[in-house]
């Protein structure tokens, strides 16, 4: 669905870069395509430049190298107000000193509509979101999931086709912040609207997004769709940043095209996918979700590497259970198993052997 | 092992047979939390009991003792008993009959006699110089031989001093023969008392006090529109630097409070005189000629430069104190949703400073309409306030009873001013840091 480097789509960054003091780079060479009606989330941790990115594509921040296009048009020296984007503010941004029903106005009243349409459309766009009776509060009258749904429609209200989200739910308690999950992404599909979205939350950027910017450091890391990005992280910081990841330390012994034999620090052997390293010699960190570590033989490949564990603690957490395995001097390697019936639930102490189908276990660079 | 002890379980709660809750060893619930609130709000009140006490005995008695003075009229029935007795049926046409005259001589024999601290003849001499200039010397004049006056009287007094023979000066002790006056207000407000008692107008070249008066609200709404002008990009621009700078450019705005009252005055006066530094400019560039200098100081203009520089930081601290909490986010959503810089300014940022506004704009009114130092010092003759009459008034003629009625009036004025913006604006919404 994305071609990133390409100038074809809906939104695009083409060599982008940042620098706020002139001596480093905030954002290091961005290209990315959004495609239309394309709901893309940037993930990254505070600093890794996402919200920048974000600001420069609704037009507070200046690009200080590269071109930002929408729909085609260069938009660098478009001022924010001219650009049409709507945008969800993390704190919401809404005007307290207006009603909820002034707040949805304001954009079309700055565009110069008539009263008549005005009010049909804050209508529409407030039943969108199940907020038809508080046309009439304040901001501060409503609760955050409230004022929410009202920072959603007033950036809808005006019928722009991209729409912005900085880190929109980061106020709400977990419970409503996956309902406000599920209704964005309906919105978002229902109305064909283009979504860029930031968050730092991994979960929120899994269940939300068709495709995920993974930002590090100034640069994006990976760009793929969810599941994609989960079960294929290409670098170790992805695969650390995304879901729950253990890791081991090694260097590669033996490549044969799709697998490769790491002889970890301890001096065990074990099966792996060569995913970013290329030759033999090279230090690999490479990367198992614990879902994936395997303690029944049955369901392993006959030949693959065996490796033997200590189990250190055994969490009981109802529908799965975490046990905390000892695996070549690492004692925080986790393997989670799904609560079956004849599923065996160790005690500390246990000696096990474990094990994992090789494209399961990456074979990433290893960072210094 | 974890344990739970509940006593009663479920139906744990106590109640008594009016149904009202109790605690455990059975008090009512109600006077248990009295009780336990009691010796938090006695020493609440122990923590302000100074500043209220202070502020009964400096200020709210004062003011109060302001207020009686303005109609506090003693001076005459002190002196003059028997003659306001003999005056009661007098119609106020003719001269009185003797009398009168009679009981006034029996009025100042005996305040002779009196120990000198308690006479009550010189403070009637210059409480009846209030409204009639002369009356002063005339009764001192009588003073001193009234011992030796014999019937007929009125010719007595009328021989000892014109005055006496003045149907006036005999209106003005009736009129003023009683303990609580007008005659305070009345003169403040430019008016007098005509030959009927009515109050009128006084000439046009006797009228002050309500010019005054309009020309300290003028003053003073100028000084406000001027120190908002200047300190609301001030305040606006403290608001958005990083707070190092703000803290350092906050010193050069506060600076006017920390330099001397003379120092200022004097710099005022270097820079602003004819042959001072601003008009020497000008005529440097050629941008005026020599004939052609400003009055920058003694009149209005000196006032109006000298008290917007004085209370400057009276507006930019309110107004920084609000702009410092409106996140740079509404500015920036007003702009996502498609309005012009200015639309955004004036519809999202500039009602939200309301409040500062509000607070800077009464703060800097209500200090300048009774600002008394700086209008003396740069102020000359067009650029004096009503303060500096009252204040005349208390040093120089000593009518503490007409000072103390323009102040009260002033009082009021901000009063009114006060309540009229509580009724416009809302006083809860005032922010002043």
């Amino acid at each position: 669905m994305v071609a990133a480097n390409t100038r074809d789509g809906f939104v695009v960054f083409d060599g982008v870069q940042k620098s706020y003091d002139g001596e480093t780079l905030v954002v290091k060479d961005l290209n990315l395509s959004v495609g239309k009606g394309e709901f893309l989330t940037m993930l990254g941790p505070s600093g890794s430049g996402k919200t920048t990115c974000l600001m420069m594509l609704a037009g507070f921040e200046t690009a200080t190298h590269g071109e930002i296009m929408l729909d085609g048009r260069p938009i660098n020296s478009v001022p924010p107000h001219k650009r049409g984007i709507g945008m969800v503010f993390q704190n919401y941004a809404l005007f307290p000193h207006m009603t909820v029903g002034e707040n949805l106005s304001f954009p079309l009243e700055v565009r110069g509509m008539g009263k008549s349409d005005r009010e049909k459309k804050i209508m529409r766009a407030l039943d969108m979101v199940q907020m038809g009776r508080f046309v009439n509060r304040r901001p501060a009258q409503l609760s955050g999931g409230q004022q929410q749904r009202i920072a959603l429609a007033r950036a809808l209200v005006f019928e722009p086709e991209l729409v912005l989200m900085d880190e929109p739910l980061g106020a709400l308690d977990k419970q409503l912040r996956e309902h406000m999950q599920f209704e964005i992404t309906r919105l978002a599909h229902d109305l064909g609207i283009t979504t860029v979205y930031v968050t730092h939350d991994q979960t929120e950027a899994l269940t939300m997004s068709d495709n995920v910017a993974v930002f590090e450091d100034g640069r994006i890391q990976q760009l793929d769709p969810p599941d994609v990005l989960y079960e294929e992280p290409r670098n170790s910081f992805v695969a650390q940043f995304i879901g729950e990841n253990n890791t081991l330390d090694g260097v590669i012994k033996e490549i044969r095209g799709e697998t490769c034999v790491v002889k970890l620090d301890g001096g065990e052997l074990i099966d792996a996918k060569p995913v970013n390293v290329s030759k033999v010699g090279e230090r690999t960190r490479v990367s198992i979700r614990p879902e994936r570590v395997e303690a029944n033989k049955d369901r392993l490949d006959p030949g693959a590497h065996l490796i033997r564990a200590e189990v250190m603690e055994f969490i009981y957490m109802g529908d799965v259970f975490r046990t905390r395995l000892k695996v070549a001097g690492n004692e925080n390697f986790i393997m989670k198993t799904r609560n079956a019936p004849d599923q065996v639930r160790h005690k500390p102490g246990d000696m096990i052997e474990i094990g994992w189908l090789p494209k399961d276990c990456r074979a990433l660079d290893c960072p210094q | 092992m974890a344990d739970a002890t509940a006593d009663g379980g479920l139906t744990g709660s106590h109640t008594d047979k009016r149904g009202r809750l109790l605690t455990s060893d059975g008090t009512p619930l109600r006077r248990a939390l009295e009780r336990a609130n009691r010796r938090r709000k006695l020493t609440a009140l122990a923590l302000v009991a100074p500043l209220l006490a202070f502020i009964l005995i400096f200020f709210a008695f004062p003011i109060a003792q302001m207020m009686w003075r303005s109609v506090d009229n003693p001076q005459v029935v002190n002196a003059l008993p028997r003659t306001l007795d003999a005056l009661q049926d007098w119609d106020g046409d003719a001269l009185p009959p003797e009398p009168v005259f009679a009981a006034l001589h029996a009025d100042m024999v005996a305040d002779l006699e009196r120990p000198r601290r308690e006479q009550a003849i010189g403070p009637l001499g210059i409480r009846l110089n209030y409204e009639l200039s002369a009356a002063r010397s005339a009764i001192s004049r009588t003073t001193r031989d009234v011992a030796n006056f014999e019937a007929p009287y009125s010719e007595a007094f009328t021989s000892a001093h014109r005055l006496w023979g003045d149907v006036e000066l005999w209106r003005i002790i009736q009129r003023e023969g009683r303990p609580l006056t007008l005659s305070y207000y009345v003169a403040a407000l430019d008016r007098e008392y005509d030959a009927q008692g009515n109050i009128v107008k006084r000439d046009e070249n006797r009228r002050i006090y309500v010019s005054l008066f309009g020309r300290t609200l003028a003053l003073s709404v100028a000084i406000t529109a001027m120190t908002f002008l200047l300190g609301f990009p001030i305040a606006y621009y403290l608001s958005v630097l990083p707070m190092r700078y703000a803290n350092l450019l906050m010193i050069a705005v506060l600076l006017p409070f920390w330099t001397s009252l003379l120092v200022r005055t004097s710099a005022w006066i270097v820079l602003l005189q004819q042959q001072g530094v601003i008009n020497n400019t000008l005529v440097g560039i050629g941008l005026i000629d020599d004939a052609g200098r400003f009055s920058l100081i003694y009149n209005q203009t000196g006032t109006i430069i000298a008290m917007t520089h004085i209370l400057l930081p009276f507006m930019v601290l309110p107004l920084y104190s609000v702009m410092r909490t409106i996140p740079p986010s509404y500015m920036r959503a007003a702009k996502s949703l498609g309005a012009r810089p200015w639309t955004a300014f004036r519809r999202v940022y500039f009602p939200q400073t309301l409040p500062g506004i509000g607070a800077g704009g009464v703060l800097v009114f209500i200090i300048s309409i009774g600002y008394y130092i700086t209008p003396a010092l740069v102020g000359g003759q067009t650029g004096r306030m009503i303060s500096n009459e009252i204040a005349r008034h208390i040093q120089q003629s000593l009518n503490w009873g007409l000072a103390a009625a323009l102040g009260s009036m002033l009082l009021v004025g901000v009063l009114v001013l006060y309540w009229l913006y509580n009724r416009l604006v809302g006083a809860d919404s005032l922010k002043f840091g």
